[in-house]
């Protein structure tokens, strides 16, 4: 009778999920409960509540929220990147019959985990905030389409992270790999908790990031400022754009695929079980058609990152904006016909094989002229070398060796020796990191001072850039060797000892990587310190070309007094050329939306709707999902949604913007 | 140029790559199949055509970021040079070389490499003989070790495979649970082991030793230990292990199989005397279990329930087993 009850209260949930007899749980526990308690302690103390959630938490600022999403992809980094050293720990002293300090079952979450965060809420929130931070600046827009939308979606990604965060100390995570493959992710062979954590929290996050594509591809479409051109976006809104688009086309699939596992989990529906008809193969084809396209999620916004900071650094006008244009979109439409090069070890036909190879291959044709596009801006130019530019060096020759396995591996008979191996997992981290985390970190570095109107500090960013350089090749070039030598992925423990000594190589860099990150997170830390000394008063601190930097640092709430007309590609510095000056009066009232808490509250109810459908606790599950509806239905409701900014307020900002500006 | 003299520049070219990394053996630059070898040898030539690429690019970056470096006013600075007609053709064309002769490389090679493929030679220098008899083993993915069944010997083996060397193997792959990718490294490349379905692959051993093999694909909590020893042999050698099984005595009927499909971890190595011949291709249907309906069963009944198709041939229905949908 009382087992009756509390499983009808709490579900599957016990006290044995809490997994206070795992020491090294309960350590990270108590780290994280300590840290968390001085956070809060400190955020009470210094009366930042009341701060934050009306400055920050409820903003629709698309500025704002750009930042939340990348603190938030920092404080994620912290953990996928906590599960990293642990994987390299434990790979590099498990031989001879030592166990490591993971056994499997630990060690299965681990690298489950450290994917999946990495991917959706490191990589995926990082560029997210990039863009929505940059393009509406980009284009002389004053926020994006849809600003309620864009807060909801940001709060929608976090829920999705605190989910997947919550089965660290509550259960525990997928077993499953990245990807969850069934039939290892049915219920027949996990049963646990783990798989339902997955689904959920990529279920709730995923709506975030749907709803986030929508929104940028309607403000890049409908709000360009007057005389912006498709053809005279900046490049780093074009790549905006086509991912969002490969955003827009390809989520849907992550959650029908994921909808469909969750009704094998859940229901007792056969789609992807081994028995009663069920296909595995069925959702390892559309979880690739997802997955492939992800990757040029990832990728294309920090293509454009990469764009605008050559040319910025260089002094020069990109070379072939056309073709780099052109490049972008073949690279969208491509990467949707190559998904099969993740299987072809999966038995397909010789000549379904060679189609996917060989498309895969294509790819490689608009990245290589993006690559000499890179290339011919920096001939002739006159190089800065400020940390922007270093990343972006180091990205040009990492990511070649990247693309050149990346290549090799869509040989279809290379991959049977070579698909899973350590060399895979060299490949894509060489394209990831030597793509992605290096886009990023030029992208911070570079747009830093527009957003906070100081520079970072260039000492701690080049000691960043180094350390996280030297560091990768030291982790996965054994890695490359590694796979050469037919070693498997996923592997806890090893017999072979001749290959320690790689994966002590590898371990060694991992620390220059952790040693990159502390660099990092002092260099913010430094900058914030000395932000007087960095401080940038004309807005335009790298004699920038676009027009974000055409307004002050960080911009006002409006970004542009006067909504600009276009007439360059590189219309900022255009108008430097011809110069322009500043408008000083005539300024009207500025149409703007309110702050609204109904996102974050949306988030929160949907980590109580992802927490109750994991334990399988309906009631709360049925209160939580009517909340949502609820709410949703309510906000529409608000009609107090938007507000003008009187002229004197627009005169009295611009004035003092005008002290700050060196007299012409 | 003349084979021996390809062949030593091969050699040579191979030497060239692996000398820094002599140290360690890496079996997939080195391996004793032809097929691994055809492997390894289009990874070399995918390498360095891609390298003349790759190369260039690295250089060229590197020359462009020291010469127009800020400080370098002798550099020549052109703030507005921004096309080149001439150069734009260079950026797409030199790339589509590359990647049409890379392409031509790969549908080639992916077709005479087909694991399902027959093999047409024994090695470079040994063209198969006309009366050759290929072994066939049929493979089978446990949780969490590999069962290996000889049909045509009647035999079968759990985490122990042997072959003789220069014969042909047919190997027919399935699994009994999740997936699993097997995988010789020193044999031939890997292909998944699939519950329900049956994968294919041939494959040639030409020199004798003793290789590892495991699963590519993680399978879950005992997936590191699902390892097993491929013994190439000699004819002599490979009788004298077929001699050895059979006299372990053990039989392999469907009771015995349903004790060892129970997960287990770091399982020792059996030897079967006798198999049911008709376990593999229960396996594959998976109705190993008595009372269980057999898949092919059910899905003969589905397909009279919904459309009344008439029932397709023997051979095309097994043609249709065969290869799992993509």
């Amino acid at each position: 009778m009382t087992a009756d009850w509390t499983s009808l209260l709490f579900g599957k949930l016990t006290l044995e999920a809490i997994p206070y007899h795992e020491p090294i749980l309960v350590v990270t526990f108590i780290g994280v409960a300590i840290g968390g308690l001085a956070v809060l302690g400190a955020l009470t103390y210094f009366r930042l509540w009341g701060y934050l959630w009306k400055e920050w938490f409820t903003s629709i600022d698309h500025k704002k929220i750009g930042i939340m999403y990348i603190v938030f992809a920092i404080i994620m980094l912290l953990r996928g990147f906590a599960d990293a050293l642990m994987m390299r720990f434990q790979q590099a002293i498990a031989f001879n019959g030592h166990e490591g300090y993971f056994p499997p079952h630990h060690y299965d979450q681990i690298f489950t985990a450290h994917g999946v965060i990495m991917i959706f809420f490191v990589a995926m929130p990082f560029v997210t905030g990039l863009m929505n931070f940059v393009v509406p600046l980009q284009i002389g827009a004053r926020d994006v389409s849809f600003p309620f939308l864009n807060n909801f979606s940001f709060w929608m990604t976090v829920a999705g992270g605190i989910i997947v965060m919550i089965s660290l100390f509550v259960g525990e995570f997928a077993k499953t790999g990245w990807l969850a493959y069934p039939p290892l992710s049915d219920i027949a062979y996990s049963p646990d908790v783990g798989v339902d954590y997955y689904i959920w929290g990529l279920q709730v996050a995923g709506i975030g990031t749907l709803l986030s594509g929508v929104n940028l591809i309607a403000t890049i479409l409908k709000m360009r400022a007057p005389g912006m051109s498709m053809m005279k976006m900046p490049v780093f809104t074009w790549t905006a754009f086509c991912t969002n688009i490969l955003i827009v086309a390809s989520f849907p699939v992550l959650t029908a695929v994921l909808a469909l596992l969750t009704l094998d989990r859940y229901v007792g529906t056969h789609f992807f079980t081994n028995t009663d008809g069920g296909s595995a193969m069925l959702y390892v084809n559309l979880i690739w058609i997802w997955g492939h396209p992800e990757v040029y999620i990832l990728v294309l916004p920090v293509f454009g990152v990469f764009s605008e900071v050559v040319s910025t650094f260089s002094a020069k006008r990109l070379f072939g904006y056309t073709s780099m244009v052109y490049a972008t979109c073949v690279i969208t439409i491509l990467s949707y016909i190559v998904w099969l090069h993740h299987f072809f070890t999966m038995g397909s036909g010789a000549s379904v094989n060679s189609f996917f190879g060989i498309t895969t291959m294509i790819i490689s044709i608009p990245t290589g002229a993006k690559m000499f596009n890179w290339l011919f801006t920096m001939y002739h130019g006159r190089i800065r070398y400020e940390v922007s530019m270093l990343w972006t060096i180091g990205f040009m020759v990492t990511f070649v060796i990247g693309g050149m396995t990346g290549v090799l591996l869509a040989v279809p008979p290379a991959d049977f020796v070579l698909h899973n191996s350590l060399f895979l997992i060299a490949h894509f981290h060489n394209v990831i990191i030597g793509g992605v985390v290096f886009g990023v970190f030029a992208g911070i570095n570079f747009w830093f001072p527009k957003a906070f109107g100081f520079r970072l500090n260039a000492f701690w960013g080049k000691m960043s850039f180094w350390f996280w350089l030297i560091g990768f090749y030291f982790a996965f070039m054994p890695l490359y060797v590694l796979g050469l030598m037919g070693v498997t992925r996923r592997m806890s423990q090893f017999e072979d000892p001749s290959l320690q000594i790689w994966f002590i190589i590898a371990a060694f860099g991992a620390f220059l990587i952790l040693l990159g990150i502390g660099s990092f997170i002092i260099q913010i830390g430094y900058s914030i310190w000395k932000r007087d000394e960095l401080r940038d008063e004309t807005g335009d601190p790298w004699n920038g070309r676009t027009l974000e930097w055409s307004t002050s640092s960080p911009p006002p709430a409006y970004n542009f007094a006067f909504t600009p007309v276009v007439h360059e590609v590189d219309q900022w510095w255009f108008m430097k050329s011809n110069g322009y000056r500043r408008p000083l009066s005539g300024f009207i009232p500025i149409h703007m939306p309110k702050n609204t808490g109904t996102g974050a509250i949306l988030g929160a109810l949907s980590v109580v709707f992802g927490f109750a459908m994991v334990w399988h606790i309906w009631w709360l599950a049925i209160v939580s999902f009517v909340a949502i509806i609820a709410t949703t239905i309510h906000h529409t409701f608000n009609y107090n949604r938007d507000f003008y900014i009187p002229a004197d307020e627009v005169a009295a900002v611009e004035a003092r913007r005008t002290q700050m500006l060196p007299a012409e | 140029m003349r084979p021996e003299t390809k062949m030593l520049s091969r050699a040579g070219l191979i030497a060239a790559l692996a000398l820094p990394l002599a140290s360690c053996n890496m079996v997939v630059m080195s391996p004793s199949g032809d097929i691994a070898t055809q492997q390894r040898d289009l990874i070399v030539i995918s390498t360095i055509l891609m390298l003349l690429i790759v190369v260039p690019v690295i250089f060229l970056t590197l020359l462009f970021a020291w010469r127009y470096r800020q400080t370098n006013k002798t550099a020549k600075y052109d703030p507005e040079w921004h096309h080149s007609t001439r150069l734009e053709v260079v950026i797409w064309s030199a790339p589509l070389a590359i990647i049409i002769a890379l392409g031509s490389i790969t549908w080639i090679s992916t077709h005479t490499l087909d694991p399902y493929r027959p093999l047409d030679r024994i090695s470079a220098e040994q063209p198969l003989a006309a009366d050759h008899k290929p072994l066939t083993v049929e493979v089978v993915a446990l949780d969490w070790k590999w069962l290996f069944i000889y049909p045509e010997l009647g035999i079968a083996s759990v985490n122990e495979l042997a072959a003789p060397v220069d014969t042909p193997i047919r190997f027919k792959i399935t699994s009994a649970s999740v997936m699993n990718s097997f995988y010789i490294p020193a044999l031939a490349g890997q292909i998944y082991a699939m519950a329900g379905m049956e994968t294919k692959l041939h494959a040639v051993i030409n020199k004798p030793g003793e290789y590892e093999g495991f699963s590519a694909n993680y399978s879950g909590a005992g997936f590191s230990h699902m390892r097993f020893k491929f013994h190439g042999l000699d004819q002599a050698g490979f009788d004298k292990w077929v001699a050895d099984v059979k006299g372990s005595g053990q039989a392999l009927d469907k009771a015995t199989y349903m004790q060892l499909e129970k997960p287990s971890i770091k399982e020792p190595v059996h030897h079967y005397a006798t198999t049911d011949s008709s376990l593999y291709s229960a396996i594959v249907d998976m109705c190993v279990e008595p009372g269980k309906m057999c898949m092919s069963e059910m899905m003969a009944m589905d397909k009279g329930l919904i459309c009344r198709i008439p029932e397709p041939t023997t051979a095309a229905r097994e043609e249709k087993a065969i290869r799992p949908a993509t």
